[in-house]
């Protein structure tokens, strides 16, 4: 990846951060929120591979708990392995296949939910699990009402991966 | 690389979480919140007409239904004004016989700092908003926070120029709370659902208490200890009321009269000079 490219992932991230906590975070409709800082992420990471999605993806969280005021590192944490995976699958898996976004936002959604609420009970904080399963399914519809057009757009900003920068594999060019 | 990013992850939260109004890791978090903080205002502020129009025409919605009901309490409260300025004369009179002591009170011995809220953590984990004001604006640990509606939170975490207020719809903050008509203590805390549903707990069945019934803040104090937050902010106004035979105490919800979820600025109370 050149440093225009990682330029750019740093400044989507960082917009985007902002934003989330300043402006997305208060839009509340069916319980949920429109989680468009993990779906940048997941696009930055299926675009751009495990490396750059899980630097981005720590570096998005430290923006979120410096920002919200939280525990350091939790947030970090959780988008560092969501960045990882998504750019795993976006170079494996999902490679070239048009629902590949979708799923991966999914997946990003329920494992931030759930592991989010895993770490918090670890940390002794009372929190409801019915109130992780209400907002799920919210979020949920949100996220993916949202990938597309973030991807989309992420791609644009971005660029698509180059074949250079793929994982160096077998592919089968049939 | 990513190993590295998990447990530096690691580490952060270990030392964030031991200590997390001092030491090291506290004092770059309340420098990098600082060096964050214009963007976040700036953020705010960009969306900011966008959730105007949202309340607007959701509050459209909703305006012929509200008018009605507004017209209608503004009469049943025009006869209450009467008869409280009259209870008030006597109280005031009562109290200068008897030379009365009392414990600060909500809003004369305190003054409020206003402050716009800038950032919300976008999870359904915590209830908290973190505000544009800090220790230099004269923010204090555990100072009340109220809207222009009520009673919202308090102040759980402060750096020099933003704080952390935690809403009393979050699972850890519960206040204690008094029924205005019948007088029944109790704990406001969170429900089980939704953040615009509370719960008035500990209140003995044998107490009566009806729908309608405004909760002020109890305001508390014996020997040296004292609640957190002054008598008399008003709290929400009970929704329903039921009792069970196998509960010890009744089952009231309390709808709020601050919107937990659409709060845009908050106004941090401080006491006066020379109140304790």
């Amino acid at each position: 990846m050149n440093s225009a490219v990682g330029v750019r992932v740093a400044l989507i991230i960082f917009v985007v951060a902002i934003l989330q906590v300043s402006a997305f975070s208060s839009v509340t409709i069916g319980r949920g929120v429109p989680e468009v800082l993990l779906v940048a992420l997941d696009s930055v990471a299926l675009l751009r591979g495990t490396l750059t999605g899980a630097v981005a993806g720590f570096f998005a969280g430290l923006i979120v708990d410096v920002a919200t005021l939280g525990t350091l590192g939790l947030t970090s944490l959780l988008l560092t392995l969501v960045g990882y995976w998504a750019g795993r699958y976006g170079e494996t898996t999902g490679r070239g296949r048009p629902h590949a976004p979708v799923l991966a936002a999914l997946a990003a959604t329920v494992f931030v939910g759930i592991g989010g609420y895993a770490i918090q009970s670890m940390l002794g904080e009372p929190i409801s699990a019915r109130v992780v399963l209400v907002a799920l399914p919210a979020a949920l519809i949100w996220n993916t009402a949202l990938i597309y057009p973030v991807f989309g757009l992420t791609r644009r900003i971005v660029g698509a991966p180059e074949r250079a920068d793929r994982a160096r594999e077998v592919e089968l060019l049939v | 690389m990513v190993g590295i990013l998990v447990v530096l992850a690691l580490v952060l939260m270990t030392f964030s979480f031991r200590k997390p109004d001092s030491g090291p890791v506290a004092s770059v978090e309340s420098a990098a919140a600082s060096a964050l903080r214009p963007f976040t205002i700036a953020g705010e502020r960009v969306a900011q007409p966008f959730r105007d129009v949202y309340g607007w025409a959701d509050s459209l919605l909703t305006a012929r239904s509200d008018a009605k009901r507004l017209r209608a309490e503004t009469e049943a409260l025009r006869q209450q004004v009467i008869q409280n300025q009259f209870a008030a004369n006597e109280n005031a009179n009562l109290k200068a016989l008897l030379v009365f002591r009392d414990g600060p009170r909500f809003p004369d011995d305190y003054t409020g700092l206003a402050a716009a809220v800038i950032a919300r953590p976008s999870g359904s984990f915590a209830q908290e908003v973190v505000v544009a004001a800090g220790s230099n604006d004269g923010v204090a640990l555990d100072a009340p926070v109220v809207t222009a509606d009520g009673f919202l939170g308090h102040v759980t975490r402060v750096y020099s120029r933003s704080s952390r207020v935690t809403l009393l719809s979050d699972e850890q903050l519960a206040v204690s709370a008094i029924a205005v008509k019948s007088g029944a203590a109790g704990i406001v805390k969170h429900g089980r659902g939704s953040a615009s549903t509370l719960i008035f707990d500990r209140v003995p069945k044998k107490v009566k208490v009806s729908v309608g019934d405004t909760i002020v803040t109890a305001g508390w104090r014996s020997s040296r200890l004292a609640s957190l937050y002054p008598k008399g902010i008003p709290i929400g106004r009970v929704t329903s009321v039921g009792q069970a035979d196998t509960d010890l105490w009744k089952q009231i919800q309390v709808e709020p009269f601050a919107d937990f979820e659409r709060v845009d600025a908050v106004l941090i109370l401080v006491l006066k000079d020379g109140q304790k």
